[in-house]
């Protein structure tokens, strides 16, 4: 399977509050709220590392979950957010301009 | 500048939020009748505000569109709704409105050209009644039926509504300050002209006994965006309605109000 980087799309709005993440697309005004795994993916979107890296190196190291299902689950995750506009997702990197954020 | 083909008859001022509109009109029977509809928002200082001139035609369809549109293109706000066609200027601060002589689709313009000036300082139109109590103000929020009228209603006798509809808040230099509005829900009243600085913000649920509890900040910035009145999907309006909604309620503490409708609900607020 090819590799996927996911970077944060531009036109979102997003704030920490009580520890909790919450994104709003600009696109279509849809309000998520990120759980720990799924903020912790948000933060590591940086269009240069592959999912399957952020999956592996940081999410099963600082949560108890299996790599093969948090995979899955960060896949579907990734998705649902690229369909409301809120992540980029390509199979080779991202390259985000200076002065894009 | 005042208009310089247009003497003192052709214009009147209304002020809402502090923010004065001078609207222009060649019809002194139309702005007789705003007069009359914000006769308690009529105001002489024009400072800090903006302009509008309404154009009136035949009542007639005046677009195609049967909910109210607003797009942003070239610098200028564009409104549409079947029976109004306006501009808004934000950085000219001036508009024009096309319609016929109503009081409805004014009203409605009105609304919306608040709203994005109050998006681009930090500040929201909330659908949410409103009230003064001991110096401070308290916005009542929820879905049709939670209780904005009823509480309204209820309020003791040394409250002073804002608003029974529509919450006006902005972002002062120590706080924020809510405003009454003109515009009137099911009571069909104006609120007081009066400002305060903002207390609370409750989303109102009826229940069998009264029930104060604190939300989270997730939770209120869902519940509040979910009773903020903005109309475009413009990516950078989003974005300042979004980060507004997140510093009001680090700022302002946030409820849920289960409440039986008797006055004692009011013993909770404040």
């Amino acid at each position: 399977m090819s590799a996927v980087y996911i970077a944060r799309a531009i036109q979102v709005a997003a704030r920490s509050l009580d520890g909790e993440m919450m994104i709003m697309s600009a696109r279509d005004s849809t309000l998520f709220t990120l759980n720990p795994v799924a903020t912790l993916i948000w933060q590591m979107a940086d269009g240069e590392t592959p999912l399957e890296e952020i999956v592996r190196r940081k999410v099963c190291a600082e949560f108890e979950v299996a790599p093969d299902e948090a995979l899955r689950d960060a896949e579907s995750f990734v998705n649902d957010l690229a369909g409301h506009g809120i992540l980029l997702v390509s199979d080779e990197p991202i390259m985000i301009q200076e002065g894009m954020r | 500048m005042a208009h310089p083909a247009i003497g003192q008859d052709q214009q009147v001022i209304i002020g809402i939020g502090g923010i004065p509109a001078l609207v222009r009109s060649d019809s002194p029977d139309f702005l007789r009748m705003l007069e009359r509809r914000y006769s308690g928002f009529i105001s002489a200082q024009r400072r800090g505000g903006f302009e509008i001139d309404v154009e009136l035609v035949p009542p007639a369809k005046i677009t195609d569109e049967e909910e109210v549109t607003v797009r942003f293109a070239h610098g200028k706000w564009k409104i549409e709704r079947g029976d109004l066609r306006a501009e808004w200027e934000p950085d000219r601060r001036r508009g024009r409105i096309v319609q016929s002589a109503n009081p409805y689709s004014i009203d409605t313009a009105l609304r919306i050209i608040h709203s994005l000036i109050l998006a681009s300082e930090g500040g929201l139109l909330v659908h949410a009644a409103s009230a003064v109590r001991n110096g401070r103000a308290f916005i009542f929020a929820g879905v049709s039926g939670a209780g904005k009228t009823t509480i309204s209603r209820l309020a003791t006798l040394d409250a002073k509504l804002l608003t029974d509809e529509i919450s006006y808040v902005r972002r002062g230099a120590t706080g924020y300050l809510a405003y009454g509005t003109p515009f009137a829900g099911e009571l069909a009243e104006p609120g007081e002209n009066i400002e305060a600085p903002l207390g609370g913000l409750y989303f109102l649920e009826k229940g069998p006994e009264n029930i104060l509890e604190p939300l989270s900040g997730p939770e209120a910035v869902r519940m509040l965006l979910a009773n903020v009145l903005f109309f475009a999907n413009d990516p950078e309006l989003v974005s300042m309605i979004f980060e507004s909604a997140c510093q009001l309620v680090r700022d302002v503490p946030v409820y849920r109000l289960t409440f039986f409708p008797d006055q004692r609900v009011w013993e909770l607020i404040g």
